[in-house]
């Protein structure tokens, strides 16, 4: 099982085309369920049946989030779809918005019609101008062939589809920030509660999914809940796509079970570049604790074994290092990012974030002393559970996880002045 | 100040209004400054701004902020060709600094800077979400992905 669900279409002829989206029976679900006017809440039922979590990183069950917006409730409701992806390491909604365009669209609809949302958004990262192109071609196909709009097939349920763009700021990944974005407005996550499901973009109720989540719906309608939830393990149901990076010999994303061990994973991405030995590996995109080679090759990469091991799956995005890899200089990319993109909203990331990176200059440059050492911890320490949003523990848990599991190149490089990585 | 923008920008901002509630003109706001720049060489001078508050309707601030805050406007002269290299993670693994020092020694900038004929800058970036092609490079709207200071070359010659 491997390359057939989000992917499915990858191997085709015009994989993005309604043609070959519909030659794999797309949008059959969409007709049937508008048709027989399937009950929401069964189909809520068989979402929850699948397991099927959250692949933008949280792993929040898709099924139950569905539930929280009451649909029965009067005024305007909105779907939209997080195709903001820019997790260091994260590269898989890229691949489906340009080669499986249709799947989104129809898992947006399909979440439309069971939360009563006659419009939804799909976010799409500013620099992904040909995504978009994709699908905005996507939209006129879907549009002809007259999967969305008004009164879809005779029936009295309306639904309209926008691609929106942002503009460059990774911070509006995080849901209430793409709200504000939408808004047309700077990228500050808002406060929850009250959650999108209650007060959401423009104060309306909204349902916010990751693309890679949107476009497992269609399939796991037409074959069934318990047909997911088996290809995976218990809650952590189906698929998942692992955008394998870094020292590996293949590189690439791989649409795989949940639960894959990690070890079949390096394999199949080629193993460890030259012949090198495996060192760590970051499993869910960098704001993730970093696992070392040893715990790692005994992991399932499933959300509850990755969580387990001492890490998270998040985006699935795996960062694989090898022995050659100096990990006070993977840190200082890792939090020179995050303090780049910090919002600036919250006092203890804004300037955490910017201490914590200016420590760890020091450090790799070999002008460090024990005492910097100790306050990079204690000011990671004090970002994290302090913040709006989790952009603070992107900063922290990194900072944490690489000095529990690698403290003695931390305090090489501030004893002698240099890595104890050779040729790092 | 909305004479600034031309007849095309206007219609493409008009064509973006009709995706949000008729109340919500803000929400075009980051496509306006987005058409806005690229009409104007890739740049947005602070009139061009304000043009596109006023075209919306919003207090001029509403404008400024949404282009100080996200990265992709710019808000002085930049070459023809933004050569934005990826410096996260992925690529800093697959030696995406070596593509940064080709560049710079090859264009004889540094990181920041444009060319003196005006036609390339040269930046490094946050994740660009194509990480498994690492090192790549966006330049202008296109992807360029497992770069080699070879490629680079091939690609720079076929740029006007």
């Amino acid at each position: 099982m491997a390359n057939d669900v989000c992917f499915r279409t990858m191997h085709l002829d015009d994989p993005a085309s309604l043609k070959t989206y519909e030659s794999l029976g797309g949008y059959k679900m969409w007709r049937k369920i508008l048709k027989e006017k399937t009950p929401p809440a069964e189909i809520i039922d068989t979402l929850k049946t699948s397991a099927l979590r959250g692949r933008g990183g949280a792993g929040f069950p898709v099924g139950l989030k569905w539930s929280f917006i009451r649909r029965d409730l009067p005024g305007q409701k909105y779907i939209i779809c997080n195709s903001d992806e820019g997790e260091p390491g994260t590269c898989k909604d890229r691949l489906i918005l340009r080669y499986n365009p249709h799947s989104v669209i129809e898992g947006m609809a399909i979440g439309g019609y069971v939360m009563n949302a006659t419009v939804g958004y799909n976010y799409l990262r500013g620099e992904f101008t040909e995504p978009y192109e994709v699908m905005e071609k996507a939209l006129v196909e879907a549009y002809a062939a007259g999967y969305l709009g008004k009164e879809v097939f005779g029936s009295d349920v309306d639904f309209d589809l926008y691609n929106h763009l942002g503009a460059g700021a990774y911070i509006c990944g995080e849901e209430t920030a793409l709200m504000e974005s939408l808004e047309g407005k700077k990228g500050f996550p808002r406060f929850k509660p009250p959650f999108p499901a209650n007060f959401g973009v423009y104060g309306k109720p909204s349902n916010v999914n990751n693309t890679e989540s949107y476009a497992s719906v269609p399939l796991i309608l037409e074959k069934g809940g318990d047909w997911f939830l088996e290809l995976g393990k218990p809650n952590n149901g189906g698929v998942r796509v692992y955008s394998v990076s870094g020292h590996v010999n293949k590189p690439g994303n791989y649409e795989l079970p949940l639960g894959t061990p990690f070890k079949d994973l390096l394999e199949i991405a080629g193993g460890v570049r030259n012949g090198h030995k495996l060192k760590a590996v970051i499993p869910g995109g960098t704001s993730m604790p970093i696992l070392p080679a040893d715990i790692i090759m005994e992991t399932d990469m499933d959300f509850d074994s990755v969580q387990k091991a001492g890490s998270l799956l998040g985006t699935a995005a795996v960062v694989v290092m090898d022995e050659t890899t100096c990990m006070v200089d993977a840190l200082l990319n890792i939090t020179g990012f995050y303090s780049e993109e910090s919002c600036g909203q919250c006092t203890p990331c804004r300037e955490g974030s910017g201490w914590v990176e200016r420590l760890l200059h020091k450090i790799e440059h070999g002008q460090g002393t024990p005492e910097d050492l100790a306050n990079l911890e204690r000011v990671a320490n004090n970002i994290a559970g302090r913040t709006i949003c989790a952009l603070g523990e992107s900063v922290a848990w990194p900072v944490g996880s690489f000095i529990k599991h690698f403290r003695e190149e931390f305090e090489y490089h501030v004893k002698h002045k240099k890595c104890m990585v050779a040729g790092a | 100040m909305t004479e600034l923008l031309s007849k095309e920008v206007k219609a493409e901002i008009d064509r973006w209004l009709k995706k949000y509630p008729e109340d919500q003109k803000r929400s075009a706001l980051l496509p306006a400054l987005r058409f806005t720049q690229e009409a104007n060489d890739n740049w947005l001078s602070e009139d061009l701004v304000k043009a596109v508050a006023e075209y919306l309707d919003q207090p001029h601030i509403a404008a400024f902020e949404v282009a100080t805050f996200y990265h992709m406007y710019n808000l002085k002269p930049v070459g023809r060709y933004q050569l934005n290299v990826c410096g996260s993670i992925s690529c800093k693994l697959c030696d995406c600094k070596g593509i940064v020092d080709h560049l710079k020694q090859k264009l004889d900038i540094n990181v920041g800077d444009t060319t003196k004929d005006g036609k390339f800058t040269l930046k490094e970036v946050g994740c660009l979400a194509a990480c498994v092609n690492a090192p790549m490079m966006q330049i202008n709207k296109d992807y360029h992905e497992n770069l080699t200071p070879e490629r680079v070359d091939s690609i720079l010659e076929t740029l006007e």
